[in-house]
C-alpha cells in the first residue's frame, strides 16, 4: 500500500531504532511528550515502546478530542437530541463516549435518532435528505476537523439548508500545550508534534515551545518510522543543547499550513473566551465557537442548551492520565471499573484514548510477559 | 460461529430444564444493546450470563460452534444461526447464500458433514416476491454446492416495518467425520495455528455495499461453504487436529481470544503472514479497523499439532480455494489467555476481543 509500506519497512524501522539506541545518553532520562492521541495509538498499535531503550519514557499528550471533551458537553448534545424530529450525528468515535444518562450509541438503543457519519458534510446530506427532521452534527476535533466542518457551513448556507446545525465542540491545540508546560508537576523534555493538526496550522505556530521554552519539538506523521523519526529528531536536538521546531511530516505538513484551510476557518469560527477541558479545566481562547453571520446554522444559539458541568466520577484520574503525571494503569479504576467495554473516563473510548490504547495493546501483555521471542 | 447471540449452539448432553440445578444468571445489564449481538465481548456474557445457566444443564463445557448428541451410539451434531445482513445482497452473495453456508460451516468446523437442514423464514409484509425468490434460489444453489439437503420449514410474516425485510434461520444437522476430536482443551503450547485464506473480505464488503462510504473496490464476499477444505485437511491430518473455528462476526481475533481463553495457553501470531487483500487493508487503515476484527465467512482457523503442522498447511494449499492458506502463528504458555501479534520488526501488541459493534448486522 503507497504512502503506508515505505513507513513499515522492517529493516529502516530497525535501523531507526539502533540510531535511537546510539542517541540516547544511558545515564539520563528522556520525557518525550507524543502530542497527538494517533500517535499514542500507532505507538501501541505497533509495539514501538519494545523498540526503545528504557530510559526513553513516551508521555501521552492531550491531542485526542474525544478525550478532552468534558461530559457536560455530550449531555448538552444529547439533550438537544432528546427534542421531536432531531437526527444526532456524529463520528463514530463519539458513539460510545459516557455522558451521564448512558453514551450515544445506548440512547440510540433507547429509540434516539443517532447516526455515524464520516464526514461533516454527511451529515448535510443527511439534513437534505430527511427535509422534515432537524440534523445536529455534533462536532469534535482540533484543527485537523474544524476545516471540513467550517467548509459545511459555509455550503449549509449557500444551499440554504435550515434544517441543519453544529454543536460545535471544536478546540485548539496550542492553548492545550502552553496549559500543560504551565503546570507544576509536568516536566517534558521534549514534543512530538502533531502532524494532522500541522497540516493545517503548519509548524510555525510552534516557535514559541522552542524559543521561549527551551523544548524540541518535531512534528511527526503516524506510521511506526515516522515516530521513530521524529525521536531521533529530539534527541540529535537534546544531544547538541538546541531546541528549534522540526518538520519530519513534510510529505503532508507544509510550513506555513493550509491557507484556505485556514480562511474557512475564519470565515466560520471565532475564539471562545474560555472552554472547559476535561482534566486540564478551563483555558482561555482554547476553544471555536461559530460567528453570529452563521447563527441559524450554530445549534447553540438556535436550541436552549442546558449547560450542563459534571465532574468526573472522583475516583477517575482521568486529568492526571491526559496531563501524563499518572500512567492509564496507575489510574485507580483502570482495568477495574473502568474498560473499553464499560468506559468510565473518554480516554478508555477513543482508540486514540491513551488508556485504550494501553488497555488493548500493552496492559495484560506487561501483566503477564516479561520476555517473549518472535514465532520462528 | 455461532457462540454468540445471534445463533447460539446447545453443549451436549441436553437436559431438559427442569431437571437442571439452580440457575445462576450472571447477566446484569439493564437492556440489549447491537453490541450483545456483534459475537464479541458483550455476546459471550450474554450467553454464558443468561442463556447458559438457564437453558444448558453443563454450562462449564466450552461453547462450541456446535453441539454433539448420542443417539445409542450414534453421535450427531447440531447447529443454528440466524442471518439479519443489511443489505440483502452484496458483491459475492446475498443473505441466502449465507444461510446455508454459515451453517455448513459451524458444522464443518465441529467435525461434522452437513447432511440436512431445516430453515425459518421471517417476512416483512410488503417484501416483493421476486427479492424472496431470489433469496431462496440462492439457497437452493448452496445446499445443492454444499451437498446438503434442505428439509423443512416455517414461514412467519410480520407487520410492515417490523422487520427489515427478511431475517432467516437455518438449523442443521450433520455425520460426525471420521477421526477428528475438536475439544479446545487438548490445545498445548508448540501447537501451530493455521488460517484457511484471506480475511476481512466480507466485513468489507457489506460496509462497502451499504453505500455509506464515498469509496469503491474491487472487493467480493469470502462466503462459500469450507466443508471441502475441512474434508482436505482431515484427510491429511486428523490425528493432529485439535480445535477449529470460522471466524465470523468478532473475526479472527474474537475466535482466537475464545480459545485462548478456553485452553489457557497465549495464542502468538506473526502479523506479516497473515493473508489481507489489499483493498482491505486500505479501508481498514482509512476507517480505523483491525482486519483481524472484521468478519469472514468463508475462512476457518485451525490448530494442528506440530508433527501434524506441515502435513495440513499443504493439504490445504493443494486443495481448490486453500492456496492462501497460511500458518500464521503458534501455541506459547504466554501470555496465558491472551493474543499476542508480533510485528516484522520486533514490535508486539495484544490484540482482545471485538468491543462494542463498529458493523452490525454483519450477517
Amino acid at each position: 500500500m503507497k504512502f503506508v509500506d515505505e513507513f513499515r519497512e522492517p529493516e529502516v524501522i530497525i535501523r531507526t531504532a539502533e540510531e535511537i539506541k546510539r542517541l540516547a545518553d544511558p545515564s539520563r532520562h528522556y520525557r518525550i511528550m507524543e502530542v497527538c492521541g494517533g500517535h499514542t495509538h500507532a505507538i501501541y498499535r505497533f509495539g514501538l515502546k519494545d523498540l526503545l531503550p528504557s530510559n526513553i519514557e513516551l508521555i501521552h499528550g492531550p491531542g485526542c478530542p474525544v478525550c478532552v471533551l468534558p461530559m457536560g458537553r455530550i449531555d448538552d448534545g444529547l439533550a438537544i437530541a432528546q427534542e421531536p424530529n432531531v437526527i444526532f450525528a456524529a463520528f463514530g468515535d463519539m458513539m460510545r463516549v459516557p455522558g451521564t444518562q448512558g453514551s450515544p450509541l445506548e440512547h440510540k438503543a433507547r429509540g434516539m435518532d443517532v447516526r455515524i457519519v464520516y464526514s461533516p458534510s454527511d451529515a448535510l446530506k443527511l439534513a437534505e435528505v430527511n427535509p422534515n427532521k432537524h440534523v445536529m452534527f455534533f462536532a469534535i476535533g482540533f484543527e485537523t476537523t474544524a476545516p471540513s466542518t467550517a467548509l459545511t457551513l459555509m455550503r449549509a448556507k449557500s444551499r440554504g439548508v435550515h434544517n441543519f446545525s453544529v454543536f460545535c465542540n471544536h478546540v485548539t491545540i496550542i492553548p492545550a500545550i502552553r496549559a500543560i508546560l504551565d503546570s507544576p508537576d509536568m516536566r517534558i523534555d521534549a514534543f512530538i508534534g502533531p502532524g494532522h493538526v500541522s497540516t493545517v496550522i503548519g509548524c510555525r505556530p510552534y516557535e514559541w515551545i522552542a524559543k521561549n521554552e527551551n523544548k524540541p519539538v518535531a512534528v511527526s506523521g503516524f506510521e511506526p518510522l515516522d515516530i521513530l523519526q521524529g525521536i531521533v529528531m529530539v534527541l540529535r536536538q537534546l544531544k547538541a543543547d538546541e531546541a528549534k521546531i522540526e518538520n519530519q511530516y513534510k510529505r503532508v505538513v507544509p510550513w506555513e499550513g493550509n491557507n484556505a484551510a485556514l480562511r474557512a476557518m475564519a470565515e466560520v469560527f471565532e475564539l471562545r473566551p474560555y472552554f472547559e477541558w476535561r482534566g486540564l479545566g478551563f483555558i482561555s481562547q482554547s476553544a471555536l465557537r461559530i460567528r453570529d453571520s452563521y447563527a441559524e446554522w450554530d445549534t447553540e444559539q438556535r436550541f436552549h442548551v442546558p449547560g450542563v458541568r459534571v465532574t468526573d466520577p472522583k475516583a477517575a484520574q482521568c486529568g492526571e492520565v491526559l496531563k501524563g503525571v499518572l500512567k492509564p494503569h496507575q489510574c485507580k479504576l483502570f482495568a477495574k471499573e473502568c474498560t473499553p467495554e464499560h468506559p468510565i473516563g473518554s480516554l478508555m473510548v477513543s482508540s486514540e484514548g491513551s488508556c485504550a490504547a494501553y488497555f488493548n495493546y500493552e496492559h495484560r501483555k506487561t501483566a503477564m510477559v516479561t520476555s517473549i521471542a518472535m514465532p520462528a | 460461529m455461532s457462540v454468540a447471540a445471534g445463533g447460539n449452539s446447545i453443549p451436549s448432553p441436553i437436559v431438559r430444564p427442569d431437571s437442571a440445578g439452580p440457575a445462576k444468571v450472571r447477566f446484569r445489564e439493564p437492556q440489549i444493546e447491537m453490541a450483545h449481538g456483534a459475537g464479541g465481548k458483550a455476546s459471550r456474557r450474554l450467553v454464558e450470563g443468561l442463556f447458559a445457566p438457564l437453558l444448558f444443564a453443563s454450562s462449564s463445557e466450552p461453547l462450541g460452534d456446535a453441539a454433539y448428541l448420542d443417539f445409542n451410539g450414534t453421535k450427531i451434531a447440531i447447529t443454528t444461526d440466524s442471518f439479519v445482513v443489511n443489505p440483502l445482497s452484496f458483491p459475492g452473495g446475498s443473505i441466502g447464500e449465507l444461510a446455508v453456508n454459515g451453517t455448513v460451516n459451524d458444522l464443518a468446523v465441529s467435525g461434522a458433514r452437513a447432511e440436512a437442514m431445516v430453515v425459518t423464514y421471517v417476512l416483512e409484509a410488503g417484501l416483493p416476491t421476486p427479492v424472496l425468490e431470489a433469496e431462496v434460489r440462492a439457497m437452493g444453489n448452496a445446499a445443492r454446492k454444499a451437498g446438503v439437503a434442505i428439509r423443512g420449514g416455517d414461514t412467519k410474516v410480520v407487520e410492515h416495518g417490523k422487520a427489515d425485510f427478511m431475517y432467516i434461520t437455518t438449523t442443521g444437522i450433520g455425520r460426525p467425520l471420521p477421526g477428528l476430536k475438536i475439544d479446545p482443551h487438548t490445545v498445548r503450547p508448540g501447537d501451530k495455528v493455521l488460517l484457511s485464506g484471506s480475511i476481512g473480505d466480507h466485513g468489507i464488503t457489506i460496509l462497502l455495499a451499504r453505500g455509506e462510504l464515498d469509496f469503491e473496490a474491487d472487493l467480493r464476499s469470502d462466503t462459500r461453504s469450507v466443508l471441502p477444505l475441512v474434508e482436505a485437511l482431515a484427510k491429511a491430518a486428523a490425528p493432529g487436529i485439535r480445535w477449529m473455528r470460522d471466524p465470523t462476526r468478532g473475526g479472527v481475533a474474537t475466535s482466537l481470544n475464545e480459545l485462548a481463553r478456553d485452553c489457557g495457553c497465549g495464542i502468538v501470531l506473526t502479523e506479516e503472514v497473515i493473508p489481507v487483500h489489499g483493498a482491505v487493508r486500505g479501508a481498514c487503515e482509512l476507517l480505523g479497523l483491525d482486519p483481524l476484527h472484521i468478519a469472514n465467512e468463508g475462512q476457518f482457523l485451525a490448530v494442528v499439532s506440530p508433527e501434524y503442522a506441515d502435513a495440513a498447511l499443504n493439504a490445504l494449499n493443494l486443495a481448490p480455494g486453500g492456496e492462501d492458506a497460511q500458518m500464521i502463528g503458534e501455541v506459547r504458555e504466554q501470555p496465558a489467555g491472551a493474543v499476542l501479534v508480533t510485528t516484522r520488526y520486533g514490535g508486539s501488541r495484544i490484540i482482545d476481543m471485538l468491543v462494542g459493534d463498529p458493523l452490525p448486522r454483519i450477517c
